[in-house]
């Protein structure tokens, strides 16, 4: 178990293997399909992101409204492939690391290795056990889109599993 | 004139919604528990034991099993003897909205597919209406998450595919899916009908209670194996490998054109929330 300290610099980053089961504590930020579209807008009209992507990490959820006195509502992965034709253009832009569920493309592997991104899965479906790993959800853009809009998580011991690697690892291709 | 009160429907599809998502079924825990009895891989023990502790927290603090809180999807069946003044579809909506506002579930309906602007209410849900014999309303509600949806597929089989056809099409599908429904999954197939009507088979197969067989016996052994061979194909939870890759395969069949195999597979994720409640018409 690898115990990872944001903001994680680019060292720790690329000593990543594929199937390094991770504790993540300090801060990451949330977006999803709305998010990223606004977000790539941004760079075609060269406005600021929502926040500032150098060695920060972006989760891919919508959680559920929290109820009063809980930080956030349930918040588990959802499906990375969607995001696919937006984290390639954000990857040169500085987005290195990323969190969902399942498996991406080829041109979204091939656009990784090339950036030294890595990219990492939580367990799907587990919404209430990871909503206890979040001490703190800050509002920070794109208040409109509800649940898809940026959230700034605090984390403590969010538990990941690296799933692609910079260096081509996927721990989806199995030799069994 | 026997009829319910448009509240009283309202009232139930509130509660409905908020038990579904907080409350998954003991059946479905239980077999959790048993493919994690019989599970080799430690990595796939380890997620499946996340799941049933998921449902426990869920359960015991009213936290929703997953973000994902889903499309409404109910399905009504209506008994000849009950009146109406007032539309049935309305007081559904309006249960639905109720409890995805009052049970702080998530709010994940666009109004249109092309420009996507949020409902915020969660509305409007997906109604299956059926007229059926008698005084009583059956309700059957699942809030059916995005992920398992979209890895859901629809084909046309020429009838000379047959079963083999059926096997290529449910592994083809269920590969494919890999990691991005959730699994592990539960399968509903609906084989004959026709377009439209195989999608609904197989969305109707994903409601029926998990330990159940088919009544036509090429049905039952169907499912035990399109089970067995989704299993083999070693996706495991979460796509990470392993032996439990599906907990159930329903088949659900219908009659067909001479010309015409359709079949629909409609893959439900582990968290297999599901409600159901029965209301009788008062005299009025």
């Amino acid at each position: 178990m690898i115990h990872i300290t944001t903001p994680m610099d680019e060292g720790t980053r690329l000593s990543l293997r594929t199937g390094d089961e991770v504790l993540i504590s300090g801060t990451i930020y949330t977006g999803r399909d709305a998010a990223h579209k606004r977000m790539v807008h941004s760079i075609e009209h060269q406005e600021p992101f929502p926040f500032p992507l150098k060695d920060q990490i972006i989760y891919y959820v919508g959680p559920t409204p929290a109820r009063p006195g809980q930080p956030i509502g349930s918040c588990g992965p959802t499906s990375s492939y969607r995001m696919d034709p937006y984290s390639i253009q954000l990857m040169p832009k500085g987005l290195k690391i990323m969190i969902g569920k399942g498996d991406r493309g080829e041109a979204f592997k091939q656009a990784l290795i090339q950036e030294k991104a890595v990219y990492l899965i939580a367990i799907g479906g587990i919404g209430a056990l990871l909503s206890k790993r979040v001490t703190q959800a800050k509002l920070i853009s794109y208040p409109d889109l509800l649940s898809e809009a940026v959230y700034e998580l605090t984390v403590e011991d969010f538990p990941a599993i690296v799933a692609y690697d910079s260096i081509g690892g996927d721990i989806f291709q199995r030799k069994d | 004139m026997l009829m319910i009160k448009k509240a009283k429907i309202t009232e139930t599809i509130r509660t409905m919604v908020m038990d579904a998502n907080y409350f998954l079924d003991p059946s479905v825990t239980r077999s959790f528990h048993d493919y994690q009895k019989k599970e080799r891989s430690q990595l796939a023990r380890n997620v499946l034991q996340a799941i049933i502790d998921n449902e426990t927290l869920a359960r015991t603090e009213h936290i929703p099993l997953c973000q994902d809180t889903g499309i409404a999807v109910v399905f009504v069946e209506v008994g000849n003897l009950l009146h109406f003044d007032y539309a049935l579809e309305e007081a559904i909506q309006e249960g639905v909205r109720q409890g995805y506002h009052d049970g702080f579930l998530r709010k994940s309906i666009v109004k249109h597919p092309l420009r996507r602007e949020n409902t915020q209410d969660n509305t409007p849900a997906v109604i299956h209406v059926k007229l059926t014999m008698g005084d009583e309303l059956k309700i059957h509600f699942a809030p059916k998450g995005g992920g398992s949806e979209n890895m859901s597929r629809l084909l046309m089989l020429s009838p000379s595919a047959g079963e083999e056809g059926i096997r290529e099409f449910v592994a083809k599908a269920v590969v494919e899916a890999g990691g991005r429904p959730c699994p592990p999954i539960i399968v509903g197939l609906g084989i004959g009908g026709n377009f439209e009507k195989a999608a609904l088979l197989a969305k109707e197969a994903i409601f029926r209670p998990i330990d159940d067989h088919a009544s036509d016996p090429d049905d039952a052994r169907l499912e035990q194996e399109l089970l067995d061979m989704i299993n083999a194909l070693h996706v495991g939870p979460m796509a990470l490998g392993g032996d439990t890759t599906c907990l159930a395969v329903k088949v659900n069949s219908h009659p067909c054109h001479i010309a015409s195999l359709p079949v629909a597979i409609n893959i439900q994720c582990h968290a297999a929330r599901k409600s159901h409640a029965t209301l009788k018409g008062e005299s009025q």
